[in-house]
């Protein structure tokens, strides 16, 4: 069965790497299979996190067909200067689009999300990328810090073949101080626990909710699953409970695994319940955060698998040796090198290299066949001048040629894995490696690509793309939309 | 193709100051050695006469041709500087070798140098002012070739340390060389790391210095000097960038295979191994001198394993490499190194090398390899 209406057609997630062991947190060892949250790697943060997501969601889509990007996050790199400009062009999309930042609070994910629903409404013929991604830091060793996590989750909005038709939203405002970051915070701030999980949670999830089943006339029963973040486990399933579902029809909301990963939470599960759903099944996502929204899906079809499922995310992640290095990896601890100094990639250079840097398009000449990168006046192999077409590489495999590893060059976790990559028998890229350890590597070994920011220099953040060893066999590589 | 200028040109003079961590010398104090022990080595009693033209080479200069020229008081006649990655030395005594064959001068002075220790660190500065190709690292471009050549050809770890243990042996014997100290295989395997599979005994020293060279017409020559050495060759070549080349295979360095074919050729070497008698390589890295034995031919691409374990570029083997230490020991202040091969390579040809002399040496080679490395340099001299 599809559906002809407005909804998702198509979905990724991202939940990086790395592990931090609940446990070290508190200067405990590491158990084994014991509790942890997905932390963000030192050249992650929510613009790369929002790649990732989104490439996964557009893998097999055509890059030109996407009409916006609407970008959550409460952990933007920049205070001034949009985000999801720059996730698209990473994305390479084209430059008639729409791009908004939703920011501010935690239920952003929600406002992208309605906003894109009403842009398709309007118009159907148009695809909006939503996007929703967090990096929110507590202060180390803090309560709070426990809960939080690091992910990001990419919705394809659009009509006809929907995978999920979206269907009605409920949305209740309210002013309350229990999670807040001010102007000069870095880490996040709150109220007492027991405030805010009464008064904060409860009440605006308990509202939300009465309000939708009034409007719409439904009761919980209606739904095959509920789809909210909160505050711990526990408090989900109490509140859960209070809007009137049972604990099995909640969704798992991977505290242990991933945390609390702010305007990204409910969109990361809401993949996660998609990913599982049958045809005729119903989900209600509350999106919680000054208040809080309700929306309703219905999955119209069943099977669709993301290139990586959170399944493959949860089981690829690698757990810190230390809470020293999870200081390093956010740049929490004191260094004797200045990270934002230094000149950066000077704006004009930026600003020129643009379509190689962040787009990663190298180019193909159209007299010999042979891939550039990055892109030239005059061809390597025949020497034709300007005869090249743009090809984008960040959808490509690549082999390693051969590597170093260097243990000079400047890094939260030395050494850097240097791999000097083979793209179509021809473009070479001298990349560093991200996700991989020294013990992987070997010659032709198999690669993919992955934004990444490379360094602070300059006051702002620079960008590259790095390669990542393509996952062993057992690794889900395809993607195959329900028909 | 070069035309080739053998036995046109000849050297009747050379000078290098001691190479080290120079903190009481300014390049205006390691210029001025150098270029007065060059004066003195050619009996050129009247150098604001007699100096025609200078060719200096550094790669970070302050003040570039002022700096030489206000040093040595050389003014009113043409001073250039010239600048090619590692190959600035070689290419800088490549410029003053082309300006006297023409027959613009009749005697012309080289000076390579740099002052690498002013900068604060103690290997080369990183700089962030790009987001692609880093870690844009020396160590780390030309480590990029061990992975591929070592799973190809068996080499390892082992071999690259053998050959810093040589040439740490030949700088003990060489006066001017900055680092005098024997040291072991396991030495180098159990340094700290720089980049793999280089540890800090794989790289080359970095150091200040300054070395000269005073060159003149093959018939002017005797004037000089009754032993001239003769340029047999001279040779620049550059290459694609290995790190975008869509067809390099990370087994040889292409710029040395190029400047080889053309500076042989100049030479009349069809046999390297037999024809030379001893040579000075770029041992930026140990792998460096590693695939440069194959890269100009003195042995099989594949071969270098056998050959460092057997000793053929000792002091003692069949084709000695890097008699006074090379850059590993005897330092490497980036725009003098060419010059201070030449200087090397002059000294052995005369016989008056020392505890390092290669014994009826009369042909010489002096290779540098900069850049990605993209580009290099190579002189061949000759005594007859």
């Amino acid at each position: 069965m599809t559906g002809q209406s407005v909804g998702i057609l198509a979905y990724g997630s991202y939940i990086p790497a790395t592990r931090l062991p609940l446990a070290m947190i508190h200067g405990g060892r590491a158990k084994e299979g014991g509790p942890e949250k997905a932390v963000a790697g030192f050249d992650e943060d929510a613009i790369t996190m929002a790649v990732a997501a989104a490439v996964d969601c557009l893998h097999g889509i055509e890059r030109g067909a996407v009409d916006g990007v609407y970008f959550a996050t409460t952990t933007s790199p920049f205070r001034e200067k949009q985000a999801a400009a720059f996730i698209a062009k990473a994305l390479d999309l084209r430059s008639d689009i729409a791009t908004n930042d939703f920011t501010g609070t935690l239920r952003a994910g929600a406002g992208a999300l309605l906003a894109a629903l009403h842009a398709v409404q309007a118009d159907p013929t148009k695809k909006i990328l939503v996007i929703a991604a967090d990096t929110r830091l507590a202060a180390p060793r803090s309560a709070l810090e426990m809960n939080m996590g690091d992910a990001a989750a990419a919705f394809l909005l659009g009509s006809g073949h929907v995978l999920a038709a979206i269907g009605d939203s409920y949305t209740h405002t309210d002013e309350i101080y229990d999670v807040w970051r001010a102007e000069h915070d870095d880490y996040l701030r709150a109220w007492e626990d027991r405030f805010n999980v009464m008064h904060g949670y409860t009440d605006n999830v308990v509202a939300a909710c009465r309000g939708f089943y009034a409007k719409t006339g439904t009761t919980a029963s209606d739904y095959t699953r509920a789809v909210l973040g909160g505050p711990d486990g526990r408090t989900l399933l109490d509140v859960g409970k209070k809007a009137g579902f049972a604990a099995q029809s909640i969704q798992d909301a991977l505290f242990g695994k991933v945390g609390n990963c702010g305007t990204a939470f409910t969109p990361l599960l809401l993949v996660a319940a998609l990913e599982t759903a049958q045809a005729g099944d119903t989900l209600l996502a509350v999106f919680y955060g000054d208040g809080a929204e309700v929306v309703s899906i219905d999955v119209s079809a069943a099977g669709f698998t993301p290139r990586h499922s959170i399944a493959w995310h949860l089981a690829r992640g690698t757990a810190l040796r230390s809470y020293d290095s999870y200081l390093k990896s956010r740049y929490l601890d004191a260094t004797e090198h200045n990270r934002r100094g230094g000149e950066g990639v000077p704006a004009t250079v930026h600003y020129r290299e643009r379509d190689s840097d962040i787009s990663f398009l190298g180019q193909r000449c159209t007299q010999c066949g042979t891939l550039h990168f990055p892109a030239c006046r005059v061809c390597y192999s025949c020497y034709a001048k300007d005869q090249f077409e743009s090809e984008r590489l960040s959808d490509k495999q690549g082999r390693v040629m051969s590597y170093s590893f260097d243990y000079f060059f400047p890094s939260p976790e030395p050494p850097v894995i240097v791999g000097m990559c083979e793209v179509d028998n021809g473009a070479r890229v001298y990349l560093q490696m991200t996700d991989a350890t020294t013990d992987m590597l070997r010659c032709d070994l198999p690669v993919e690509f992955v934004f990444r920011k490379i360094h602070d220099a300059g006051n702002k953040p620079n960008y590259f793309w790095k390669s990542r060893p393509i996952a062993d066999a057992q690794a889900q590589t395809t993607t195959e939309a329900a028909a | 193709m070069s035309k080739g200028i053998r036995d046109k040109v000849a050297i009747v003079g050379v000078g290098c100051c001691k190479f080290g961590e120079n903190w009481h010398q300014s390049p205006e104090d390691m210029i001025v050695e150098a270029a007065y022990e060059a004066y003195a080595d050619a009996g050129l009693e009247d150098p604001q006469a007699q100096i025609d033209a200078v060719f200096c080479g550094s790669v970070y200069p302050s003040r570039g041709t002022a700096e030489v020229a206000e040093s040595l008081k050389l003014f009113d006649r043409p001073v250039s500087l010239v600048q090619n990655y590692c190959a600035t030395g070689t290419d800088a005594f490549r410029y003053g070798v082309a300006a006297v064959a023409s027959g613009m001068h009749d005697t012309v002075l080289v000076v390579g140098y740099d002052k690498p220790k002013d900068r604060g660190v103690s290997g080369p500065s990183i700089h962030m002012n790009t987001a692609r190709g880093l870690p844009m690292t020396p160590a780390g471009w030309f480590s990029l070739c061990c992975a591929r050549y070592f799973e190809t050809y068996g080499a390892g770890r082992e071999d690259l340390a053998r050959i810093a243990v040589k040439n740490h042996h030949n700088g003990t014997l060489a006066p001017k060389s900055m680092l005098k100290k024997e040291i072991t295989v396991e030495d180098v395997m159990n340094a700290r790391m720089i980049s793999w599979p280089f540890t800090l005994y794989d790289c080359a020293a970095q150091s200040d210095g300054a070395a000269a060279a005073i060159i003149t017409r093959s018939s002017l020559a005797k004037n000089y000097r009754d032993d001239p050495v003769y340029v047999k060759g001279v040779s620049i070549a550059l290459s694609a960038n290995p790190q975008s080349d869509p067809t390099f295979d990370f087994l040889a360095w292409k710029p040395t295979l190029a400047a080889a074919r053309d500076v042989y050729k100049q030479a009349g070497i069809t046999n390297p191994m037999q024809q030379i008698h001893l040579a000075q390589v770029h041992d930026c890295f140990t792998m460096t001198e590693l695939l440069t034995y194959e890269d100009l031919g003195f042995i099989p691409k594949g071969s270098a394993r056998e050959h460092i374990t057997n000793g053929t570029f000792a002091l003692d083997g069949a084709l000695p490499v890097n008699t006074d230490g090379g850059l590993k020991t005897f330092g490497h202040p980036t725009g003098a190194t060419g010059v201070r091969m030449i200087y090397e390579n002059v000294l052995q040809l005369q016989g008056r090398a020392g505890a390092r002399q290669v014994q009826g040496a009369t042909m010489a080679l002096s290779h540098n390899l900069g850049g990605a490395p993209q580009t290099c340099g190579l002189a061949i001299l000759g005594i007859e």
